[in-house]
């Protein structure tokens, strides 16, 4: 190797934390499968991904969650700014957002255990939605970290199924995403 | 040679003449056959629509579902469909016609293997910006997804390589979708669009209209190119410009693309600044002005390596510092400010950190650079452009570069591509293959005039020669058109020679027959230790071949013969071989193996002569480690 004075950094500082993508699409079929491919094709990693329609019928929100470096990140964004039924993306991390996710969790359950369960729901804002003899299921909404809390509780009566839609966001005050999309 | 009466894509006038009575006849023919008139089908505004958005030329191969295509072809004479024998080569005719035309290549296939058999075309055009829509015929509505005869899930396999692709299900659709698909094609960062249609939309009657240009670009919210860079970014490079000691332009296939050439060399001369290209940046600058410094890279002049390495301002334009390009990008350009010009904003910051990134289409932001540049007298950069000149004086004079022509009476590939651009005036089209006969090509094809120079730059595609040539033959039918390609590559798409023949199409082949996979071989010696495999190539008598095909060939071995081949060649009324035979064991210097940087050269290897024994020693290099030794 030639020695050099100065080594050119790579793009990227490497520090790598968890990213909120909001990006609004046309709501047309294949286009799921248009980003999912991309992302996949490109390298990066979804952690998270809700889709639903927008208050327009012709346009879907879908919320992403990625896990990388700013130059990664914004990589990621860029390349679905490229796609032809992609509208509008933003990288809402930094911003003031509510963040959501929601979660059902059927925990197993016993007579004795049950009145526990439901005190561990009660306490942490979810909704007891069935109550079964052997298991019971349980509704949170809440932010991720809260969510996790929960499942870890539950953990100890034992879990037999557990979903979760991601994490959807919104930016707080009057601003709007779906009112920045040009037509 | 475009003349009244010519018949779009037929070549000479004199084809022209046949092909139109062949045409009358066959339409003549068919109406008789069909008894009278008919309605307009999706197949019939199918041809209108690529007739509306001034292509002129099909390269196809029929099949089950894309017939109802074919059975209104002949209703629409004004457009070419040439046959070709396999689809590959197709893709690869109309990436080249888009190439040397810059307008839009059109593409068919039938469904199944049809569709797949341009995969590899469509990798080519988007790894390399090329306009082409593809188009397939896939089977009829009610048979998609039950895994019918010829049903593979086309549009799921194009979707990564394509800039955008639909599946058309009815005639309605048809219009629509063909003038979205031209103007997605050709518009910003251009790029393949595949457009698939059922059976039953080829078919289905209609009376959808074509829609308009603003009614198109209104119909996609999220696609507007930028083509205007940002004013305050553009003053800041004219600032760096006005402040560099040593800077260097970098252009690439964007300045090509946006038709840039001329107001990058005024850019170069009010700044006094030297031009260097990468690939598929070849013809930017005509290379014989005092400006034009050279190709750079992995295969680049050492000289203008050196120019990079040493520049204190580096401007990109229309190029993306890929790997090839850049090298290790710890160790490039170390002293150098990045400006990186590209229309698409992805690319920046993609590869390497630029310090002054600017969205924007290369016409439009040097336009707006240029009022802004300062200008510099050429006096001031006297020491600059003396050393530049030196440099370049030993890196071509050094030992790699055959501007011997031969050593000891064998003949040598770069001097055989010198004597082909020589000989056709430095004005025709080169179209390279891939491997060693590309480097070649890119570094000795002395290039003057831009697209001139085709070459699958991003996906490498071996077999690309051959069929790219001739797309740029029937696309620019004034100049001519050789096909440069190595043995290895030609024997992967030689059955087009029965296209030529067939349809007249007068392109010049050039095969540089060294029986081997050179570039392997290469990499094999320097790179693997001597640890030969595989690149051993047997091929047939081409004079043979060529005469079982129809065509007139000339077989050459020695230096002498070359100028007199090439000119039996050129005069021959149509296509024509020349079989070269070159060394077997030339290397392609100077060469930066994998991992490498530019400073990292290789320009000799063992004895460096045409017959070094296999199993040259020497240390030995990894090219996934850069730390592993013998490059320097």
């Amino acid at each position: 190797m030639t020695p050099t004075t100065t080594a050119r950094s790579l793009p990227g500082s490497g520090d790598e934390r968890r990213h909120l993508i909001v990006a609004i699409v046309n709501n047309k079929p294949g286009v799921l499968n248009r980003v999912a491919s991309l992302m996949r094709a490109r390298n990066f990693n979804i952690e998270s991904l809700a889709v639903s329609v927008t208050e327009r019928s012709d346009t879907s929100r879908m919320t992403l969650t990625i896990v990388g470096d700013e130059v990664h990140v914004e990589q990621a964004a860029k390349q679905l700014y490229k796609l032809i039924d992609v509208l509008k993306v933003q990288d809402v991390t930094d911003d003031s957002i509510v963040e959501h996710e929601f979660a059902l969790i059927k925990v197993r359950a016993t007579k004795r255990s049950r009145p526990e369960i439901v005190s561990v729901a009660e306490m942490h804002r979810a909704k007891v939605v069935d109550l079964g003899d052997e298991a019971v299921i349980v509704e949170a909404v809440g932010d991720p970290t809260e969510i996790d809390t929960l499942v870890e509780l539950f953990r100890e009566f034992g879990i037999k199924e557990l979903v979760r839609t991601g994490s959807v966001v919104m930016s707080r005050g009057s601003g709007s995403i779906e009112e920045q999309v040009k037509r | 040679m475009t003349q009244a009466g010519h018949v779009p894509g037929a070549g000479s006038a004199a084809a022209s003449a046949s092909e139109r009575a062949r045409r009358d006849m066959l339409r003549d023919a068919r109406v008789t056959a069909r008894g009278g008139a008919r309605p307009r089908i999706g197949a019939d505004a199918l041809c209108e629509a690529i007739l509306l958005q001034g292509s002129d030329t099909i390269w196809g191969y029929p099949g089950g579902v894309i017939l109802p295509l074919y059975d209104v072809l002949v209703d629409h004479p004004e457009l070419r469909h040439i046959l070709v024998r396999h689809e590959q080569a197709a893709s690869h005719a109309a990436d080249g016609y888009a190439r040397a035309s810059g307008k839009v290549g059109v593409c068919l296939g039938t469904s199944g293997p049809g569709a797949t058999n341009l995969v590899t075309g469509i990798g080519t055009a988007m790894l390399d910006s090329v306009p082409v829509v593809f188009i397939t015929g896939n089977v009829p509505n009610a048979l998609i997804g039950k895994d019918a005869f010829q049903e593979i899930d086309i549009t799921g396999i194009t979707l990564p390589m394509t800039k955008h692709n639909y599946l058309v299900r009815t005639a309605d659709e048809i219009p629509y979708a063909i003038a979205e698909a031209f103007h997605l094609a050709r518009s910003g960062r251009p790029g393949p669009v595949h457009v698939d249609i059922t059976k039953d939309a080829l078919m289905g009657e209609t009376a959808a209209t074509h829609p308009s240009a603003a009614e198109i670009e209104a119909g996609l919210p999220g696609y507007k190119p930028k083509l205007d860079g940002h004013p305050r970014q553009i003053k800041l490079l004219a600032e760096a410009i006005a402040g560099a000691q040593r800077p260097v332009i970098l252009a690439g296939h964007g300045v090509l693309i946006a038709g840039a050439e001329r107001e990058l060399l005024e850019l170069a001369r009010a700044a006094q600044i030297p031009i260097t290209w990468t690939l598929l940046g070849i013809g930017v600058i005509d290379e014989t002005d005092p400006l034009a410094y050279g190709y750079m890279g992995m295969h680049g002049w050492k000289h203008v390596n050196r120019a990079i390495q040493s520049a204190d301002l580096l401007i990109g334009i229309g190029m993306r510092f890929d790997d090839r390009v850049t090298g290790n990008v710890r160790t490039y350009a170390p002293k150098a400010k990045i400006a990186h010009i590209d229309i698409d904003p992805a690319e920046i910051g993609k590869n390497v950190v630029a310090d002054l990134p600017i969205v924007g289409d290369a016409k439009h932001v040097l336009d707006a650079l240029l009022p802004l540049v300062t200008k510099v007298d050429p006096a001031t950069r006297a020491d600059y452009f003396a050393e530049l000149a030196t440099w370049r004086t030993e890196s071509e004079g050094s030992s790699w570069h055959g501007s011997g022509g031969f050593r000891d009476g064998v003949l040598s590939a770069d001097f055989v591509v010198d004597r082909i651009a020589a000989g056709s005036n430095f004005d025709a089209n080169l179209t390279a293959d891939v491997g060693q006969n590309q480097m070649w090509v890119a570094r000795y094809g002395g290039f003057r005039r831009a697209n001139s120079h085709l070459s699958s730059g991003g996906l490498g595609t071996m077999g690309f020669a051959l069929p790219a040539a001739m797309g740029a033959a029937i696309a620019t039918p004034d100049k001519v058109s050789w096909a440069i390609a190595g043995d290895g590559g030609f024997q992967m798409t030689l059955q087009e020679l029965a296209t030529i023949v067939q349809e007249r199409i007068p392109v010049k082949i050039a095969l540089m027959d060294n029986k081997k996979l050179g570039m392997i071989r290469q990499w094999q010696e320097i790179v693997y230790a001597g640890n030969y495999h595989s690149e051993q190539l047997a091929g047939p008598d081409y004079l043979k071949l060529c005469e079982a095909y129809g065509l007139p060939a000339w077989k050459v071995s020695k230096p002498e013969e070359v100028d007199a081949a090439v000119t039996a060649a050129l005069a021959a009324d149509g296509p024509a071989l020349i079989w070269f035979e070159i060394a077997e064991r030339q290397n392609v210097y100077p060469m930066m193996p994998a991992g490498k940087g530019l400073s990292d050269l290789i320009d000799k290897w063992g004895d460096d002569g045409e017959d070094v024994t296999e199993g040259a020693t020497g240390p030995r290099v990894d090219p996934m480690d850069p730390t592993s030794g013998g490059a320097k």
